[in-house]
């Protein structure tokens, strides 16, 4: 593979890979979110988020990185490009068993990453390698209901009982220590930057920065420091157990029977 | 002539003009007088199939973050995502049925957690492999279209245009069964061997899906009022007749035996035979003491539970931006 087919790749595994894991972990909170509605509407993202995914699958596999359905289900998990707080688990227990699950935490992950999605949607028109600039468009237009909906829940559940407050204060304390695990762009960042397949890593922190805190901003509250990276950077392969378990529970049925060829 | 004003009929009056509109086949709608023993036997069909939607979605749920391949996983995405649509439809109509009682949603809720509100024989069973998914989607929904398209033409008229939309999508779901189960059926051994014993797990609740043929194997049935009040047109028996004409035929089709050795059509009588269900386990199961009872309920309650204070959250949000524009 070319040096600069790999860099295009190493960009595509982590946009496949952030809607991947994180479409996942919204298909565990199936059945058991805060009310029906949400349940209907919160899955229905889900399916735009895992579409997202199979779209720059898609693209990987047109590069000759390997089928869709191997490239998601096969991979050692550390060849996974996502960010590390999008593979967290949703709190504490199992889907299956005792899902202590925590609203809040779910609500502020996605309402900051769905910024940040747009933010790099917005540079994806503008990218290089075309069948990027097409994908993103295409995204782009699931995703602004997308933005919409966890801004709604953000902004209510910061502006209504102290308990909701609290727990979204956490929840917004535990996703900066991470984020910048999410902004990132791995090692090979400036090499993609280079090639004009996004804008730089320090433009779309700040412009993420910039966005987000303008709400926060209006619900008076303040980060008390700049966003982190303490369990490490996704982009480069490094991940926590969370991840390795979520692949098995993924992939449990496809790698079940490897004589398979059809499901 | 002078009409009497309705609300100055006697009540046996109002009942005569009600049940004169049900033998015209007018649609009631919930503003509507109707009498209680109507709104009570709506009450508990309409909850009961709601809340089935909604424990429904949990053992196919199971299979979400396992199926195989990314395009089955948006596709049983999709499928139990539009159970729980089904059932917030139907929630819908139950809270306009149950808003003169005094009762909200919440209240259906407790019903469920109690066990006083029952739900479908089905949904207490465990699906242990992804054959059962495939089980489900295909024979469960299958059997869901046959009941649910009887009661197309129901009186009333909420629960019509809630079944119409249901029945479109389940006839997705149908599909979406019948796929899975074809990739099964024409795979590996291992494959093959799956499905077969996922069919052999749910062919005893696949046969009392309908419920009993009348009220001796049970003690009761509800066939009866359904019936006078023109809420269904068939009966039990008849569903499961028509059930089992359409499928036995597909399943022998795809190599997969069935476990019952007196299954067989009888020429004579133009029926099925089968070995009769253990109806006494079934009853003990839709009570809420079948192998996955408890332990879904404690889902759904803990789920519940835990997010109570979101619930909270969003109520009063609701109260402080109406306080605002007041």
């Amino acid at each position: 593979m070319q040096r600069e087919d790999m860099v295009l790749c190493e960009l595509l595994y982590q946009l496949a890979d952030d809607n991947f894991i994180l479409a996942y972990r919204g298909s565990e909170w199936l059945g058991l979110a805060p009310h029906i509605e949400e349940d209907v509407a919160f899955s229905s993202i889900n399916q735009d988020m895992m579409g997202h995914a199979v779209m720059y699958y898609q693209l990987l596999e047109e590069l000759g990185a390997g089928d869709v359905d191997a490239l998601s289900h096969c991979r050692e998990p550390e060849s996974f490009r996502n960010a590390i707080l999008l593979e967290r688990k949703n709190g504490l227990g199992h889907y299956l068993e005792n899902p202590n699950y925590d609203w809040a935490y779910t609500v502020v992950r996605h309402y900051l990453f769905s910024v940040l999605k747009q933010i790099r949607l917005e540079s994806l028109y503008h990218s290089s390698y075309e069948p990027l600039k097409q994908a993103a468009e295409k995204i782009s237009l699931e995703h602004y209901y997308h933005s919409m909906h966890w801004e709604t829940w953000f902004t209510q559940l910061m502006s209504s009982t102290k308990e909701a407050r609290h727990r979204m204060e956490n929840a917004i304390n535990y996703c900066w220590q991470e984020f910048d695990g999410v902004i990132s762009l791995g090692r090979y960042g400036k090499e993609i930057c280079d090639h004009q397949l996004i804008v730089e890593e320090e433009k779309l922190r700040n412009e993420w920065l910039k966005r987000v805190c303008t709400t926060f901003g209006e619900m008076q509250f303040s980060p008390k420091t700049s966003p982190g990276m303490e369990s490490g950077n996704g982009r480069n392969g490094e991940h926590t157990e969370d991840l390795t378990e979520a692949l098995e529970v993924l992939s449990e049925v496809y790698g079940g029977d490897k004589q398979a060829v059809s499901w | 002539m002078v009409l009497t004003p309705f609300d100055q009929l006697t009540a046996d009056e109002k009942y005569d003009h009600f049940m004169e509109r049900i033998e015209k086949g007018e649609k009631i709608e919930a503003e509507d007088w109707m009498p209680d023993e109507y709104r009570k036997a709506l009450i508990r069909l309409i909850s009961m199939h709601g809340i089935s939607e909604i424990m429904g979605a949990l053992p196919e749920k199971e299979w979400v973050p396992k199926a195989p391949t990314l395009h089955r996983k948006l596709a049983i995405m999709a499928k139990v995502q539009d159970e729980m649509g089904h059932g917030q439809l139907l929630l819908r109509v139950v809270e306009d049925l149950i808003q003169p009682l005094g009762k909200t949603r919440d209240h259906i809720m407790e019903d469920l957690f109690t066990k006083r509100l029952k739900f479908h024989n089905v949904f207490h069973m465990p699906a242990p492999s992804w054959g059962d998914a495939a089980i489900i989607a295909w024979l469960v929904d299958g059997a869901a279209i046959l009941s649910q398209t009887m009661m197309l033409n129901t009186s009333y008229g909420p629960y019509g245009r809630a079944l119409k939309r249901i029945c479109q999508e389940e006839s997705f779901h149908a599909k979406h069964g019948e796929s899975l189960t074809l990739a099964l059926a024409s795979g590996t051994e291992k494959q093959k061997a799956m499905l077969q014993e996922a069919l052999h797990r749910w062919w005893e609740s696949l046969l009392t899906f309908f419920g009993p043929k009348s009220k001796q194997e049970t003690g009761h049935t509800n066939v009866d009022i359904g019936i006078k009040y023109k809420l269904r047109t068939k009966t039990n028996e008849q569903l499961r007749q028509e059930f089992l004409t359409k499928y036995v035929p597909k399943i022998q089709l795809l190599g997969l035996s069935i476990p019952d050795e007196q299954l067989r059509f009888d020429e004579d009588t133009q029926e099925w035979r089968y070995t009769e269900p253990d109806w006494q386990k079934f009853k003990r199961i839709v009570a809420g003491d079948g192998p996955k009872s408890d332990e879904r309920l404690a889902l759904r309650r803990n789920s519940y539970e835990n997010s109570q204070w979101v619930r909270d959250a969003l109520r009063h949000f609701k109260e402080q931006a109406s306080e605002h524009v007041g």
